[in-house]
């Protein structure tokens, strides 16, 4: 079943205009979505993660209403159907 | 989120581009810059420490760093002034897996010399130089400095391990000055390949051992083309000129009220012309005296007068960081500053006079200036202040001996 994976509206430019964006396949992790996310639409990676794979400190993924980095990291497993959201955190000044 | 204006330049006009911490800015005048619209803001929130202006082979570029507290940093380009941006979907600068670095920030970018006409590069924190050679399309680390052995060593500065000055030598393409917040200057002489420590009589205040290889926090180098092997350089405490590209610096604060500030520029057409604005201290950091006075020498260092008309003299607690001071190449000069409570002030006469062109920007992290068609063949070049031809008077030298402990009691 599909992922789906929504997105804030500044990456949507990189997306086709779109905030909603469907996964086909059965990523188990939060990596593996991110691999797929990244085939489909090349210009979110650089924006999601540094130039070492991690997951830019001020952002924070979620799948469903869990936090990624309080469960374990991008090795978190994605149920089918679920939904993964990738949020700005609240910083800056 | 504020509305966005844009400028149109043609030949003959002056731009000036202003990386603030919320965005960047473009302002337009004539040549006699007395008016001037405002484009912008580009990059609308994101912090711009880095913009550039590459006129080459007709080029009318102009360059930008926006970087991003969520997104990462991205090197983003318009050859309108802005109307039309491009950003890369995939990050063009950015460090290779095996490095383990991850970039924060571009501070610097550089044109490359006029011969070498695609040739760009970028000064980047964690200290790293990057270049290009196919006009800003792909980019790499310069090898040699990115796994110097004395990286590990490295300290960053307040604003972080930074490389934000880059000078490519104006005659000799295998030689560079870079300088590093905190390693000091670093010099190339086989085209990147190997770069020494060029820190000979700089004092590093805050170290232990005053003289070391390297550690001082050098905050500007710059070079007039017509004179290579002189460079000044702007340090953490110490105003240096050097006059055998970088091998050995004498002091040259002679009648500045301090030593102590980040930005430094050379004059277009006068490689003995030389602004600076002094800061009171690294603890204080604003102008001396609640005075904003730019600094200027017309005999390379010799002596300094300061530049007051028309900028405020009283209450001006200001801070002009190190990239925030430049110089179009008109005849007579523009030279403009940035400050981080976000005013612009202008000269168009060498530093004569000022005016504030606009105030109420976010702060100011960075200025360039650029005299738009000017492809350095058919300008004037001559220097016709006709103040140069006066007598200034030398001033004392700066005291040296017990500055150390004055400063270590505020």
């Amino acid at each position: 079943m599909p992922i789906t994976v929504r997105i804030p509206t500044y990456l949507a430019s990189f997306a086709g205009g779109r905030n909603m964006l469907a996964i086909d396949g059965s990523p188990a992790t939060v990596a593996e979505t991110l691999t797929m996310l990244w085939k489909e639409y090349p210009g979110l990676q650089d924006r999601i993660v540094d130039e070492q794979g991690a997951v830019r400190q001020h952002i924070n993924i979620f799948v469903g209403d869990e936090a990624i980095r309080f469960v374990d990291g991008l090795s978190t497993k994605v149920p089918a159907n679920a939904e993964v959201l990738i949020v700005p955190a609240v910083s800056g000044g | 989120m504020p509305k966005v204006k844009h400028v149109s330049a043609k030949n003959g006009d002056v731009i000036v581009l202003v990386g603030t911490m919320k965005g960047a800015f473009v302002l337009r005048s004539n040549k006699a810059r007395k008016k001037w619209d405002v484009g912008g803001p580009y990059s609308i929130g994101a912090p711009v420490y880095a913009m550039a202006f590459d006129q080459r082979q007709g080029r009318r570029r102009m360059w930008w760093a926006q970087q991003s507290f969520q997104w990462g940093t991205v090197l983003c380009s318009s050859d309108d002034y802005g109307k039309t941006v491009t950003e890369p979907e995939a990050y063009s600068v950015k460090f290779p897996e095996e490095s383990k670095l991850t970039l924060k920030n571009i501070w610097q970018i550089t044109p490359g010399r006029k011969e070498d006409p695609d040739t760009l590069y970028c000064g980047v924190e964690p200290a790293a130089l990057f270049e290009s050679h196919d006009a800003g399309k792909t980019w790499a680390p310069v090898e040699g400095l990115l796994n110097h052995p004395h990286r590990e060593k490295w300290q960053p500065g307040g604003g972080g391990l930074c490389l934000h000055t880059i000078v490519p030598d104006a005659t000799n393409p295998k030689r560079m000055m870079i300088a590093i917040s905190t390693a000091g200057a670093y010099r190339t002489d086989d085209g990147g390949a190997t770069w020494q420590a060029r820190n000979n009589g700089v004092r590093a205040e805050f170290l232990p051992d005053k003289h070391p290889e390297f550690g001082q926090c050098v905050h500007k180098v710059v070079q007039h083309r017509d004179r290579p092997e002189r460079l000044f350089l702007q340090n953490h405490w110490g105003l240096y000129r050097s006059d055998d590209g970088g091998n050995s610096w004498k002091d040259i604060a002679n009648g500045v009220p301090s030593d102590f500030g980040f930005c430094m520029t050379t004059h277009p057409h006068d490689p003995e012309t030389v602004y600076i604005v002094p800061i009171e201290s690294d603890q204080y950091r604003c102008t001396p005296e609640g005075r904003l006075r730019v600094y200027r020498t017309t005999n390379a260092g010799e002596s300094w007068e300061p530049l007051t008309r028309g900028l405020p003299q009283k209450n001006a607690m200001e801070t002009v960081l190190r990239d925030a001071l430049a110089t179009d190449t008109c005849d007579p000069a523009g030279v403009y500053f940035g400050t981080r409570s976000g005013k612009v002030y202008g000269s168009s006469d060498n530093g004569k006079s000022w005016k504030a062109i606009i105030e109420g920007l976010p702060a100011v992290v960075c200025v360039k200036a650029a005299w738009v068609g000017d492809d350095g063949k058919n300008l004037p070049r001559r220097h016709r202040d006709t103040e140069k031809s006066k007598s200034v008077k030398r001033s004392k030298p700066a005291k040296r001996k017990g500055a150390g402990r004055a400063r270590a009691a505020r």
